[in-house]
């Protein structure tokens, strides 16, 4: 049994799984359920001056049948008096002394009124603070959540305001609704933060209906763009943590958040940096219990590589992502299909033919039987066959005997201007 | 009530026995399975098709949710599509080619087409529209799949094409000849009526040689298509046969399609000689009409029943028993002529015949005698030799002789399709096949027109 505890930037939960501020985290009876059910720690649903909701709040889109390949919502902050919220933060905690309780606030970009809600919710004996600085719906149009996320200015001032007044972490969440979120990052840290999470949702539409033309979700008619989520974001949050990562000026722990679906997506981020994960559109798939197999996988993983604690694990692969100019050029790899395996369904053919390198050949064996071979000279190791074949092990990606030495773009840059320079002085 | 819903015969509502037994894909079944499908590129399921229906392209369409468009693909290739996507021996044909046999399991391409093509019944949709006409006239004689197909495919290029059918409706096999628990009359009336919506003449109740001549039609119509498919069940050339109670398994399964249902073979026992997929349907039908027993006859093994698989666990299913090994000898009749019992010889198998199958030889002395109700003939279908004959055609034992290209007769202005053509020990005679015969009929035909007025 591998040690799952957890410690981001001082908050100690007995595993890395935590709930996302979120639906899910709504009330005192939840996230107790949610702790029953093995969640390492839940981010209170966010917290400020009480909002009114819209009815039609959530949509999803499907891909090929499957439900809820990516998730939207346009519901906002809690709708409820902030008394309340606070009695169940207590008494959740007291039930629960063990499991981490973030409480996530969202106020006017005003430091007294950062300094009254942090010390209000501190008082209650909440583990961490996260800044929402991430929604980008609603909320944003009143200068809040993503509106003050976008502005590096704006995530600084408000961290450093937090910051004055806290006795506990703050954690500032990040809206990947901005071209380089390493910018609000590194604001976040000048603020003072003691840890980063991202992703927030992302601006989206989910769709049109082809009868009513009405936006999906929409309201009496009307729409409006709320915030992307679930598996579908995964790639792209798990980016965004990992540009975090490996960041020189970035040196707080992340929580990582974005389409986690399973163990694995949490080891992919926990690899890439993040120090634990938040979980959100899964749960609301299908409820707490699915923590259950997300524990179970995770410690059964790390037994199986021998590693003792899943802290171990923490940005392991992070050295492994960088620019693409310091990628080897000379690196080759080629496919290989293997026939014993391939059922002939010819999608790797078309699919190079029509969009790729024309270098997989349909052919007939002497016995009048179908297959398919790489030309392996044409072949640029795009990977294109191997991602379209719905076979496992039919196409393999194998590396190619190396003809040059490795050379990177920068290796590359850089070796010409030294033979310019050389030139010049040959002409002088 | 409850009760009765779970069994799989009712004795107190045959009508319900006789609906159709397999429930169609639901949505979001059909939605599921369509999204399974892998759209392979130049599909082995195509090629496995008799008619060459583009199956990934319609199963495609069904996952995008253009409907109109599947069933488009589906009866552009199969004029009989609907009544295929039911009948054929998919897993022989295209489920069978599948590639997903070899990784999981194939897709139910019969059951999307099946969903495809309802959908088009159920929102009463008109797929094609008839081509400009070339002044040309077609007589196609004989309304069945190969019949509508030619006519369809003739019209499409602009042919004005009278059908001569000698049934009260068209369809022929699709119509009456295949149970009702399989193939509701519905789905061949739509086809029926969608080969009609392309100007189509259909002359029902009018069999050629009877009430029109062969000489009449072939002076009066540019081209000839024969496509009358094959007869009644011949005689058993043993006692009795003519006695009350022994019936033709064509004719008894067209009872069960054509108006009430007889409540006559309630607790009766039944025999069915034979074991092809109509000895099937005549031995299925009794069970559903309430007999009480129903045995299969068959002089040979279980090994060389020409049944599908299906069709043969299907009929197990129902209760069938099956007497494998056993010829008759003699139907027993009553003072009233009315059958009572059926006299049987055991068999043993010999040497291989000309076709391969081994030679059934009698055992002396294994003579017995079940006593039965009913005795249904399903050992094959005779051939409208008269017919070919007032044509003037050239034929062997009444299957007409063809160009196997063409399709054309030994008259050349007269092609022919469907069971009227089909050899024995040539496979299966499929609905599918007599469709791509009519199609291909109707390309030979024309080709000569276009040859012709081009040159």
């Amino acid at each position: 049994m591998a040690d799952l505890r957890i410690n981001l930037a001082g908050i100690k939960s007995p595993n890395p799984f935590w709930l996302a501020s979120a639906p899910p985290t709504n009330s005192g009876y939840q996230v107790q359920r949610a702790f029953e059910a093995g969640w390492g720690g839940a981010v209170w649903k966010t917290l400020g001056d009480p909002i009114l909701n819209v009815t039609s709040r959530f949509a999803a889109i499907g891909f090929n049948g499957q439900r809820v390949a990516g998730f939207n919502n346009i519901e906002l902050i809690t709708d409820r008096p902030l008394d309340v919220n606070l009695k169940e933060i207590y008494e959740t905690k007291k039930k629960f002394p063990n499991h981490a309780i973030i409480a996530s606030l969202m106020v006017e970009p005003k430091q007294e009124k950062w300094h009254e809600i942090v010390k209000r919710v501190e008082d209650v004996g909440v583990d961490g603070l996260e800044l929402n600085f991430g929604c980008p719906h609603g909320m944003a149009e009143r200068g809040m959540g993503s509106a003050s996320g976008q502005v590096p200015a704006l995530v600084e001032r408000q961290t450093y305001w937090a910051k004055e007044v806290a006795k506990t972490p703050v954690i500032v969440k990040l809206t990947p609704n901005i071209t380089d979120i390493t910018a609000t990052a590194e604001a976040a840290c000048n603020g003072g933060a003691d840890a980063i999470s991202m992703i927030n949702t992302i601006n989206s539409l989910m769709g049109v209906d082809l009868d009513s033309w009405n936006t999906i979700p929409h309201v009496a008619g009307k729409g409006a763009h709320g915030g992307y989520c679930g598996p579908a974001v995964k790639p792209i949050a798990l980016n965004m943590v990992a540009e975090c990562a490996r960041h020189p000026h970035i040196n707080v722990p992340i929580s990582g958040i974005g389409g986690i679906s399973n163990w694995r997506d949490a080891v992919e981020f926990m690899l890439m940096g993040a120090t634990g994960v938040q979980v959100c559109t899964a749960a609301m798939h299908h409820g707490f219990r699915i923590v259950e197999d997300m524990i179970d996988g995770l410690n059964n993983y790390l037994d199986s590589k021998g590693i003792a604690a899943v802290s171990d694990i923490i940005g392991k692969s992070v050295p492994k992502y960088s620019d693409w100019g310091n990628l080897d050029l000379n690196h080759n790899i080629v496919a290989k299909i293997n026939p014993d395996v391939c059922i002939n369904c010819n999608k790797c053919h078309i699919a190079c033919e029509d969009t790729s390198h024309q270098c997989i050949d349909m052919l007939t064996d002497v016995n009048g039987k179908s297959y398919l071979k790489v030309r392996e000279e044409d072949c640029v190791g795009c990977n294109l066959c191997s991602i379209v074949c719905p076979v496992d092990g039919a196409i393999d990606m194998i590396e190619a005997p190396r003809e040059l030495a490795p050379m990177t773009w920068n290796d590359r840059q850089t070796a010409l201007s030294v033979a310019v320079e050389c030139k010049a002085d040959v002409a002088k | 009530m409850a009760i009765e819903k779970m069994q799989r015969i009712s004795l107190s509502n045959l009508e319900r026995n006789f609906q159709e037994v397999e429930p169609g894909l639901t949505n979001q079944e059909a939605v599921e399975e369509s999204n399974r499908c892998l759209y392979c590129y130049d599909a082995p399921c195509i090629k496995a098709c008799p008619t060459g229906i583009d199956i990934p392209t319609f199963i495609k369409k069904i996952a995008s949710g253009n409907f109109l468009g599947s069933a488009k693909t589906i009866m552009s290739s199969n004029p009989v599509g609907a009544s295929c996507a039911r009948v054929c021996p998919t897993e022989e044909l295209c489920e069978g080619a599948c590639v997903l046999n070899a990784s999981t399991k194939p897709i139910m391409i019969g059951n999307l087409q099946r969903y495809a093509t309802d959908w088009a019944i159920q929102n009463e949709q008109t797929l094609f529209k008839p081509g400009e006409s070339n002044g040309q006239t077609v007589a196609v004689i004989g309304g069945g799949p190969a019949g509508l197909s030619a006519a369809r495919e003739l019209a499409r290029f602009g042919y004005d094409v009278t059908i001569f059918e000698g049934a009260e409706k068209a369809g022929g096999l699709n119509t009456y000849g295949i149970v009702s628990f399989r193939l509701p009359q519905k789905i061949s009336y739509w086809e029926v009526e969608q080969v009609e919506k392309m100007n189509v003449k259909i002359r029902t109740n009018t069999m050629v040689g009877r009430d029109i001549s062969a000489e009449e039609i072939t002076n009066n119509f540019d081209r000839v298509v024969l496509a009358v498919g094959m007869a009644h069940v011949p005689n058993l050339g043993i006692e009795g046969e003519n006695l009350d109670g022994v019936f033709d398994a064509i004719e008894f399964v067209k009872a069960t399609k054509d108006g009430e249902l007889s409540y006559d073979y309630q607790g009766k026992r039944v025999v069915v000689i034979g074991a092809g997929n109509t000895a099937i349907d005549g031995a299925t039908c009794s069970v559903r009409l309430g007999a009480e027993n129903v045995k299969i006859l068959y002089r040979r093994t279980e090994e060389e029943m020409t049944a599908y698989d299906f069709e043969y666990e299907f009929a197990k299913q129902d209760g069938v028993e099956f007497r494998w090994l056993t010829a008759p000898k003699r139907i027993i009749g009553d003072e009233n002529g009315k059958v009572t019992g059926i006299e049987c010889i055991k068999m043993e198998l010999g040497e291989p015949e000309k076709d391969g199958r081994p030679r059934p030889v009698a055992i002396e002395g294994s003579e017995h005698v079940l006593a039965v109700d009913a005795v249904i003939k399903a050992i094959g279908q005779t051939r409208y030799v008269n017919l070919i004959e007032q044509f003037g055609l050239t034929h062997e034992g009444g299957v007409v002789k063809v160009d196997k290209d063409t399709l054309k007769t030994s008259n050349p202005k007269i092609f022919a399709c469907g069971d009227v053509i089909f050899g024995k020990g040539k496979g299966d005679a499929m609905v599918v096949t007599a469709a791509q015969q009519g199609k291909d009929v109707a390309y030979a035909i024309h080709q000569q027109f276009t040859v012709v007025g081009t040159a």
